[in-house]
């Protein structure tokens, strides 16, 4: 063994097809410093090619990484070995949870992206207008429309902390009405209140605070959904005084 | 072919307190009462009705009451309608967008003071009367 390397054990959530799904052991010398994803790719590319896990941009960027690492939802390309286990440890890697298996690692996230397309979630916001529950960082006065990316990034593990998505199918979820949040205070678009006033919507929260805890971007949905009923709230009013229809 | 999907049948996985954080242990703690407080109002409607069934009924129950055992769950019943009824302030106060940036804090101060109001009860109930 390398000087300063670790020995740990990969315990990989394994499911093809109909088949009943099961954990295999792929012992691995690591680097401590090492994200977890790097060992996957290793498993994938010395150990066993049929391994099925979604990537792309190696540095939390895409979401396409997220998974439960040891119980928890992690992105597994920026999360270190050494966060998450010991020398001789085991790190149990499983796909995300509320999510249909496709295949191993793999979900499906289909419903997800329409529920977010639905949310008309956005891929830029302008920083002036952003409500972010923090100081954005300055910007030059120089007149320009400043953007920044949309900080979801569309992982899911939002979704999969939530224990009330593990319950119910038709909750719309911690993503889709964070995106409706956001939508809706820059655009006022009233379409989306109606959307989300409903019992799978912005009323089927119980406030467990599991997606705020997970999520890797900031995002802060829990904080969104709280802020969304107030929007929903302050709607149902002015319309009762005919303020707004 | 397809699983790992939300179902209805999973709801006793909210009781899992391992790999989460305080919000989940306020919701499941809340469960937890919730169930506590309902059987209890079933049993009390119950004995009430031995009211009807004449004064030996109502001694003989009053003389359970005093045992150790009954005031023990009195004591537990009061802890659980405490810490329901302090969860459920701070779930009203954060469901509306107040205090939502400290909601952990506000779930240890409540179950603090939901303890310390057991604590005193149980004094005046074991060691006073
Ligand atoms: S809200 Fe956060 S956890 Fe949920 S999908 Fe977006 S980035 Fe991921
Ligand atoms: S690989 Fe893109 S977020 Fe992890």
């Amino acid at each position: 063994m390398t000087e300063g390397h670790w020995h740990v054990t990969f315990c990989i959530y394994r499911k093809k097809g109909d088949q009943p799904p099961f954990y295999q052991d792929f012992p691995l010398e690591v680097d401590p410093d090492e994200y977890v994803l790097d060992g996957i790719e290793r498993i994938w590319a010395f150990h066993d090619r049929s391994l099925t896990f979604r990537h792309a941009c190696h540095h939390s960027t895409c979401g396409a990484c997220g998974m439960l690492v040891n119980g928890v939802e992690k992105l597994t390309c920026i999360t270190p070995i050494r966060a998450v286990t010991k020398n001789g440890g085991t790190i149990r890697v499983e796909p995300l949870r509320n999510f249909p298996v496709l295949s191993d690692l793999v979900v499906d996230m289909a419903e997800f992206y329409l529920r977010m397309e639905q949310a008309h979630a956005l891929q830029v916001v302008p920083v002036a207008q952003s409500t972010l529950p923090y100081e954005p960082p300055p910007f030059p006065d120089d007149g320009l429309p400043h953007q920044r990316l949309n900080d979801c990034i569309e992982c899911g593990m939002c979704v999969s902390a939530c224990p009330i998505a593990l319950t119910a199918s038709s909750y719309q979820g911690p993503a889709a009405l964070a995106a409706t949040q956001q939508t809706y205070s820059l655009t006022g678009e009233k379409s989306l209140l109606s959307l989300v006033d409903c019992a799978d919507g912005v009323w089927r929260c119980h406030s467990g605070f599991e997606c705020t805890a997970v999520c890797p971007s900031n995002v802060d949905p829990a904080w969104r959904i709280m802020e969304l009923r107030r929007q929903v709230i302050r709607h149902r009013i002015q319309r009762i005084f005919h303020q707004d229809r | 072919m397809k699983n790992n999907q939300p179902a209805p049948g999973k709801a006793l996985r909210w009781f899992d307190p391992r790999h989460r954080q305080p919000g989940t242990w306020a919701f499941i703690l809340n469960r937890i009462t919730a169930l506590g407080l309902t059987l209890y109002l079933a049993l009390h409607l119950i004995m009430l009705g031995k009211l009807a069934q004449g004064p030996d009924a109502y001694d003989t129950f009053i003389a359970l009451a005093k045992t150790p055992w009954i005031k023990v769950g009195e004591l537990l019943v009061i802890s659980a309608g405490l810490i329901h009824g302090l969860n459920g302030i701070r779930i009203a106060l954060t469901s509306f967008g107040i205090g939502v940036t400290v909601q952990r804090q506000l779930f240890w101060g409540f179950l603090t003071l939901a303890l310390l109001g057991t604590v005193i009860f149980g004094y005046f109930m074991f060691f006073v009367h």
